[in-house]
């Protein structure tokens, strides 16, 4: 069993790292305290090719692997988790569903702008009335013939503003559940689309989340991915790649917490000697240090199992579901380690810790992860 | 045979880095029962070039030809070294700075001798012949052996004291036989800094960092340079936020100095920035963070804020010279 | 105009420097290696004058042992065409420079950083300059094709200048040549391999120089703190103790 890096996985981690420390940080808690969209940094990182990453090259994507994507997304969420929540968004859902399922059309039309990171995509499930309930969907894409009808309204969109390119599912045929769900290619710029104002979040705050409301847009059936009625499945599909993502940057954030508590302990004298020498405050370093290596270690293999080939749902729910919660606990106790200091802004883990909140509930939260990971298991 | 200097001049007049080689040269010399010759390149008048005498040297070749002025490297490389021939010169000395690293190197192949650039002490041992330098970057020392009968050394600024003696300088004209086909560099334009003192030269540095807050906030450190004559520099972050000029960095990837006194206002002391200015002889911090790493590498410090500190030590300055 | 980036391998900046074999070399377990800085700077101006079309093609040379193909692969994902490594252990730099000639003859444009950041030795490019008999200029802050020309900037005490040289000519570079070390886009990354890297073996040689000895510096006393509000002492110390004032 090989457990290290090939060169150009090294390389890529390190051309992450570099622009995260030297552009992402430089304003980074600017851009949080205004909810500022991080514009250039993903203009920048378009052209080093971080928004198309597993895309093949013939639709101008970066052809790496998902191993690489995972460390990639560690380390720009390290420094700035919602810069890499734009990052995830583009290739693990929009990208990676169009790369699977869409057609030699699409691909052409809506992959390859995506991939260069010339559009920003954007993924339409959640809605008021159903977020976890995905199967409900109040949305719906009335068949009329060579378009669909679009009517409804969704939240939570990560990009719903920036983005040129949205993936919306919306309830064709409601006699037939949620096998009538179908997922759509949408232009932004379509007559009929309102987007709602810049929620005030938590944390995360540089990506633009915005409710996005339908009023009869016409989307050209050609624009709709699989057969028909696959919406769902295709939601569900993409989900499971884009929990890689998520889960990384999860694992990410809280690396980057672990990172500065340990630098912090070096320095940080108290009783006479750094902080780092107490055994309260060693301890809690170590039990962090297996957290963010255990999640680390469930996001490669993951990603291992999806570059090989192999089914990986439920490696990819529990990824997404430790990694979130450990981001929690760590940054939690990365925020009590820094004492006063962790709760200044100057210090970021108080960013930290509000982002790692994010990552339990959105794209399937802690809940929906376990009964992933449960239906798996007992299946067997 | 003789110990060979070249002794840079800037518009016809050496920098106290000139008359240290010359210390230097005469330290070593001493020991191995030698003359020490100087070499200088350029306009000198004779009372210029005989200051040189007074730290040591016996001989200086004057090459009043201002051919060299664009500072040709292929050509000054060739100067030197047929002066070293001329001497019967087995050591050479040039010093650490623009040129002498830039000539150091042609000449040592010239003569097929062998080269340890940016010394900080006699040698050790003649025999075999081992000389001192700093390596990775200011955070270790090694001893270097040079196994080739012509050794070319280029001395680290302000590593060595000035030691004056009797002066019994003999000025002589030079030609070392350079002829005008090899010159090929150009100068198109020259822009000078003119009227605030070089970093690579001052004494004491006043430096200021991201702790500064702003560029608006410099005007106590330009003045309290201004009182000291002190040189002005500032950490990197201060010169990419565009707040002072790129000139002005000091940094494993800005300027290297090394003086006798640094002031660092607001700098936490980075290791890249550190790299820079470890040479030098007492560094003082002022720093609010009792934390801040440069409080390691520094002689004496202030934990408080550089904006109370300033406008005090300005007013002790003045108080001090009057 | 062909350029040829001289690349030394050396270890990252905030390794810890250790000493061993009686302290006669330098540890190397577990130093992460990476492309000297004032290289990486030199490389990302040549990318930069190669993408705006100003040059035909940027080799990347290394002499080393086998361990410095991934630094010269990181050369290659950044922008160079291709690569080659003279086969032989970095003994000093007449050493060094003396491999370098085998193939340096064939460039226009030679760059090479300022020093090396292990050990500062500043010699490489002057020394292969002498040996290929090309002129040389250093202190080089800035570097423009200008209608075929080479154009630089050139770092003098107390400013700078504009210098036209012929080539071939050896260019020794230093901070300012470029702003930032280039990052490789993920594409670079992805096809750095299928660029050449030629490993070719050294030609006899001797140094002239050889380290025999290492030490760290002694451990620094600690500082002596002086009161916000009482700078007369601060200075009074450094007048009177430290005598720097």
């Amino acid at each position: 069993m090989n457990f290290e890096f090939t060169e150009e996985q090294l390389m890529i981690r390190q051309a992450a790292k570099d622009y995260a420390e030297r552009e992402l940080l430089q304003d980074v808690l600017e851009r949080d305290a205004k909810a500022e969209f991080p514009a250039k940094h993903i203009k920048n990182l378009a052209e080093l090719g971080f928004m198309g990453m597993m895309v093949d090259p013939k639709y101008d994507g970066s052809g790496m692997d998902t191993v690489s994507y995972v460390l990639a997304m560690e380390e720009l969420s390290k420094i700035d988790a919602a810069t890499s929540v734009i990052i995830s968004v583009n290739n693990s859902l929009v990208c990676y569903g169009l790369c699977k399922y869409g057609t030699e059309e699409q691909k052409e039309k809506y992959l390859k702008p995506l991939a260069r990171g010339e559009h920003i995509g954007a993924f339409l499930l959640s809605e008021p009335e159903a977020g976890s309930d995905a199967m409900h969907q109040h949305t719906h894409a009335k068949d009329k013939g060579d378009y669909y009808l679009l009517n409804g309204t969704k939240n939570w969109i990560t990009s719903g503003n920036s983005a040129s390119t949205y993936i919306v599912m919306a309830q064709t045929y409601p006699e037939k559940g949620y096998r009538g769900i179908n997922a759509l290619i949408v232009d932004r710029n379509s007559p009929g689309i309102t987007i709602g104002p810049h929620e005030d979040k938590m944390g995360m705050r540089s990506s633009d989340t915005h409710s996005v409301m339908f009023t009869d847009v016409k989307v050209p059936k050609e624009n709709r991915i699989g057969e028909d009625g696959f919406g769902y499945k295709f939601a569900m599909k993409a989900l499971e790649a884009g929990r890689i993502g998520i889960a990384s940057q999860a694992m990410g954030i809280a690396a980057g917490a672990l990172e500065r508590a340990t630098a912090y302990a070096k320095e940080r004298k108290a009783f006479g000697t750094e902080i780092a020498n107490h055994q309260a405050i060693a301890f809690k370093l170590a039990d962090m240090a297996v957290k963010v290596e255990n999640a680390r270690n469930l996001c490669l293999k993951a990603a291992w199992l999806k570059d090989n080939g192999k089914p990986f749902s439920m490696a990819s729910a529990m990824a997404k579901l430790y990694a979130a919660d450990i981001a929690m606990e760590v940054t939690t106790e990365a925020v009590q380690i820094h004492g006063g200091y962790g709760y200044v802004k100057e210090y970021h883990v108080e960013r930290l810790f509000r982002e790692a909140k994010l990552t339990q509930i959105y794209e399937g939260t802690s809940e929906v992860q376990k009964i992933v990971v449960s239906r798996s298991l007992l299946r067997e | 045979m003789s110990i060979l200097v070249y002794t840079e001049n800037w518009d016809g007049k050496f920098k106290k880095l000139s008359f240290e080689l010359v210390s230097y040269a005469k330290s070593l010399a001493d020991k191995l029962n030698l003359p020490v010759t100087a070499l200088s390149i350029g306009h000198v008048t004779d009372d210029e070039l005989k200051q040189l005498g007074n730290y040591g040297a016996a001989k200086i070749l004057n090459v009043a030809d201002n051919r060299f002025d664009s500072l040709d490297n292929k050509a000054l490389a060739e100067a030197v070294a047929h002066a070293a021939k001329t001497e019967d010169s087995q050591i050479i000395i040039l010093s650490h700075n623009n040129v002498g690293k830039a000539v150091a190197p042609r000449i040592t192949v010239k003569l097929n001798g062998g080269l340890v650039s940016g010394v900080i002490a006699i040698p050790e041992n003649f025999d075999p012949f081992i000389v001192k330098k700093k390596v990775f970057t200011q955070k270790a020392f090694a001893h270097v052996q040079i196994d080739a009968d012509i050794k070319v050394l280029t001395l680290a600024q302000n590593s060595f004291e000035l030691i004056e003696t009797e002066n019994k300088a003999v000025i002589e004209a030079y030609d070392p036989q350079v002829a005008d086909d090899v010159f090929s560099t150009t100068v198109k334009e020259t822009n000078k800094v003119t009227g605030k003192v070089l970093l690579t030269d001052a004494e004491i540095v006043i430096s200021g960092g991201r702790g500064m807050k702003g560029p608006e906030n410099w005007g106590g450190l330009e003045e309290l340079a201004d009182l000291l004559g002190a040189g002005l520099a500032c950490s990197r972050p201060v010169s990419d936020e565009g707040w002072r000029s790129h000139s002005e960095h000091v940094g494993q990837t800005g300027k290297i100095i090394a003086p006798n006194l640094y002031v660092a206002f607001g700098i936490s002391g980075a290791i890249q920035h550190l790299g820079g200015v470890s040479s030098s002889k007492v560094i003082v911090a002022v720093n609010k963070d009792p934390e801040a790493p440069i409080f390691e590498a520094a002689d004496y410090g202030i934990v408080g804020d550089a904006f109370k500190v300033i406008p005090q030590m300005i007013e002790e300055v003045k108080k001090m010279k009057s | 105009m062909k350029f040829l980036v001289l690349i030394s391998n050396v270890p990252d900046t905030t390794t810890k420097i250790r000493f061993v074999d009686d302290n006669k070399a330098f540890d190397t377990t577990g130093v992460q290696w990476i492309i000297n800085p004032w290289d990486e700077l030199a490389l990302t101006r040549a990318v930069e004058l190669k993408e705006a079309g100003g040059i035909e093609s940027i080799t990347v040379a290394n002499v080393g042992e086998n361990i410095t193909e991934s630094t010269l692969r990181k050369a290659l994902a950044v922008g160079a065409d291709d690569a080659v490594r003279i086969d032989a252990k970095p003994k000093d730099a007449f050493y060094v420079a003396t491999q370098l000639a085998q193939i340096a003859k064939d460039y226009d444009v030679i760059m090479a950083g300022n020093e090396a950041s292990d050990y500062n030795g500043s010699a490489v490019g002057g020394m292969l300059a002498e040996i290929l008999g090309f002129n040389s200029v250093a202190a080089v802050s800035g570097m423009d094709i200008v209608d075929g020309k080479l154009s630089l900037t050139r770092e003098i005490d107390g400013g700078q200048q504009k210098i036209e040289v012929d080539t071939p000519v050896v260019t020794i570079v230093q901070k300012g040549i470029a702003i930032d070390p280039r990052i490789p886009a993920m594409r670079g990354i992805m096809m750095a391999r299928k660029k050449p890297l030629t490993v070719i073996p050294p030609v006899e040689a001797v140094e002239k120089t050889e380290y025999v000895g290492f030490e760290l510096p002694p451990p620094k006393a600690a500082c002596k703190l002086v009161e916000e509000d009482n700078v007369k002492e601060l200075l009074r110390l450094l007048q009177e103790e430290a005598k720097v004032l």
